[in-house]
């Protein structure tokens, strides 16, 4: 995918830094990253080890966003635990929900009615884009490109108001619950919708006519924080970084759970795995998102919306399930532990950007500072969920 | 008004129509079989009854689509004949304490010592070269208390697993960040949160919680409201868990009376 449009500007130079000691001899310095940095998307703290302007070695500090979100999930009543998945991943939080309701489900032997899985498949693919604007949005602005944010926010506004049309809410949804949907696509949502998906594969076209060949873009992105297959593995990293790096893993495809069987969709891939791949997966995905919405709102069928179920969902004592689905970030997942009550004696949450975000050290070392950013941009992490 | 029924019969007449005598004869051989033919056909047609009606139902249920039905919970099933735990049962022998399902989803419990062979076994010999999750739960009610509990994907059979160790709150477990580097964040998130340690990790430090923290707020008996641990806001002069509990009145921030104290007023 990438081939053509790299050798289309065969001129850009490898970006890693040449490093000879014997010129200048400096010293290495320690260097505190955070927590208060704009391009640190939320409250990263990286202490740096750099040499001039070349980052020897980095250790990730992470938790000052710690809310004790799983020990809130062993206090409350399972359909009560829904709005906490909101406020991890703040901007995908129909994927957050999508991965709670699926675990208790499993747990409980729930069958969800097809009307409400469609419309779950709707709101987490137009999570997924919406998820993808954002990213982009900052990461072209921590790289230096200003106007990509106000085209990406024009149109994530559209998907926030499809948002507030079926749920009232924009960012912290609660639009789902264990055993389906609580309410039903209000009227004319099916046409605004439409509308949108009419007008949003141009919109990325523009993005893309702004970026993928844009000279500066490249050079700050092609060879910067290159991730090998093998490396991405070990590291257990999942969703479009691990795609870029060429893994063929995408839980739509490899488990699918809900309706994403019944659809037409390609999983992209890249092959070098660095900055610049990552990013034209992400652009990949938007589009192959839209193909999504386009097929459940073409095969939506009527009918029942919720489950038959207990008005007090209590999980078998012992019984204990993992589900796992895939996030705009990677794979959310979730393991459960019931016990017998109305609340869960255990709730874990895989988040994806704290695995992600792992593999920081690995990515930037050898690197320059203002590489960096690139690199915290195209991890795609979202503090909220990394210290939960 | 007219065809209306009188509101009741006057009181005074009930008692003279229910006086029955009962006939005093002692009933025959011939009447009591015959009584007892009836009753097991009454019986037998109950039966039946109740039979159609069960059917009725079940052929009701089994009409509605699946989400109309009762929901169907999952029981954990022994899943020894399982290829995969068969191999590991014939490789390790008593180190695989226990192989069952839930769900779908094998688990195997593994003895405590031996999780970093089991697990690089599973990564070397079938596959599962990816570890998805590693966290720990508390189940304060068992001797051991601690679980670990480690989620297994293989990219080329697409099959999940999970493997579990239980552990008390002295025992380490062998670190398996040498076989996937993915699991050296959730050790630590694991001992952050539940005080389990890991032998051979290389950096054994909390990760969300800061240097000094006392307790581990995911184990059962961390107070929920928190504990007010506000000095350790300076944890190179404290060593871990080491930090100084402040604050001494009875606010939703104080701590929990030390435990001695407790147990002494208990006595």
């Amino acid at each position: 995918m990438s081939d053509a449009i790299r050798s289309a500007n065969d001129t850009v130079a490898n970006n890693t830094v040449a490093h000879d000691d014997s010129v200048f001899g400096a010293e290495e310095m320690e260097l505190n990253f955070g927590p208060q940095h704009p391009s640190t998307h939320g409250v990263l703290r990286l202490k740096l080890k750099v040499d001039g302007e070349r980052i020897v070695d980095c250790y990730p500090i992470i938790g000052y966003l710690h809310r004790g979100t799983e020990k809130l999930f062993e206090l409350n009543p399972f359909f009560q635990n829904v709005p906490h998945t909101d406020r991890m991943d703040y901007v995908a939080a129909a994927t957050n929900n999508l991965a709670y309701v699926g675990a208790v489900e499993k747990l409980i032997g729930l069958t969800v009615p097809p009307r409400a899985s469609y419309i779950r498949v709707l709101l987490c693919e137009l999570q997924r884009i919406s998820s993808h604007l954002l990213w982009l949005a900052t990461h072209a602005i921590d790289i230096g490109a200003m106007t990509p944010f106000f085209y990406c926010f024009r149109e994530r506004e559209l998907v926030l108001d499809l948002f507030e049309q079926y749920c009232g809410a924009r960012l912290t949804l609660n639009c789902m619950r264990p055993g389906g949907q609580p309410f039903d696509l209000p009227h004319g949502w099916v046409d605004t919708c439409r509308e949108f998906l009419e007008l949003f594969p141009a919109k990325i076209d523009e993005y893309e006519n702004l970026l993928t060949n844009n000279r500066i873009w490249k050079k700050r992105t092609i060879g910067i924080g290159v991730l090998s297959p093998e490396v991405a593995v070990e590291y257990g990293i999942t969703g479009p970084m691990l795609r870029a790096s060429g893994i063929d893993f995408d839980l739509r495809k490899a488990m699918p759970y809900e309706i994403y069987d019944q659809v037409d969709f390609e999983v992209p891939l890249a092959e070098n795995g660095d900055t610049y791949d990552r990013y034209l997966v992400r652009m990949e995905e938007m589009r192959q998102a839209t193909r999504i919405l386009e097929q459940c709102l073409d095969q939506l069928p009527e009918g029942a919306l919720m489950a038959k179920k207990a008005r007090v969902l209590k999980a078998p004592k012992g019984g204990e399930v993992y589900h796992g689905i895939e996030g705009p970030k990677g794979e959310i997942g979730f393991y459960i532990v019931g016990d017998g009550k109305p609340i869960p004696h255990r709730c874990h949450v895989r988040a994806p950007s704290f695995i992600n975000l792992q593999s920081l050290p690995e990515l930037v070392s050898n690197h320059m500072i203002a590489d960096l950013v690139a690199i915290i941009g195209t991890t795609d992490i979202v503090l909220g969920e990394v210290d939960r | 008004m007219s065809d209306r029924e009188p509101p009741s019969k006057p009181p005074s007449e009930a008692p003279a129509e229910t006086p029955t005598e009962p006939t005093a004869s002692v009933p025959s051989a011939e009447e009591e079989a015959a009584k007892k033919a009836e009753a097991a056909a009454k019986a037998k047609a109950a039966a039946e009854a109740k039979a159609v009606a069960v059917a009725k139902k079940a052929a009701i249920e089994a009409a509605k689509p699946p989400w109309e039905r009762d929901a169907v919970t999952p029981t954990w099933e022994e899943a020894g004949e399982d290829p995969l735990a068969v191999a590991m049962a014939t490789k390790f022998g008593e180190a695989i304490l226990s192989a069952r399902s839930y769900a779908g989803d094998l688990t195997l419990e593994v003895e405590l010592g031996s999780i970093a062979k089991v697990a690089a076994e599973f990564k070397a010999r079938h596959g599962f070269t990816f570890l998805v999750d590693l966290c720990g739960a508390d189940y304060p009610d068992r001797e051991k208390r601690f679980d670990v509990v480690y989620q297994l994907h293989s990219f080329t059979s697409g099959r999940r697993i999970r493997l579990r160790v239980t552990t008390d709150e002295e025992t380490p477990v062998p670190t398996v960040c040498e076989v996937w580097k993915a699991a050296n964040w959730c050790e630590r998130e694991v001992y952050d949160m539940y005080g389990v340690r890991f032998e051979g990790h290389p950096d054994m430090t909390r990760i969300l919680l800061w240097e000094g923290f006392n307790g581990h707020p995911l184990r059962k008996d961390f107070p929920v409201e928190g504990i007010d641990t506000g000095a350790a806001i300076y944890p190179e002069y404290y060593e871990d868990e080491a930090g100084p509990i402040t604050g001494t009145g009875t606010g939703w921030m104080q701590p929990k009376p030390p435990v001695e104290a407790d147990e002494e007023a208990g006595e």
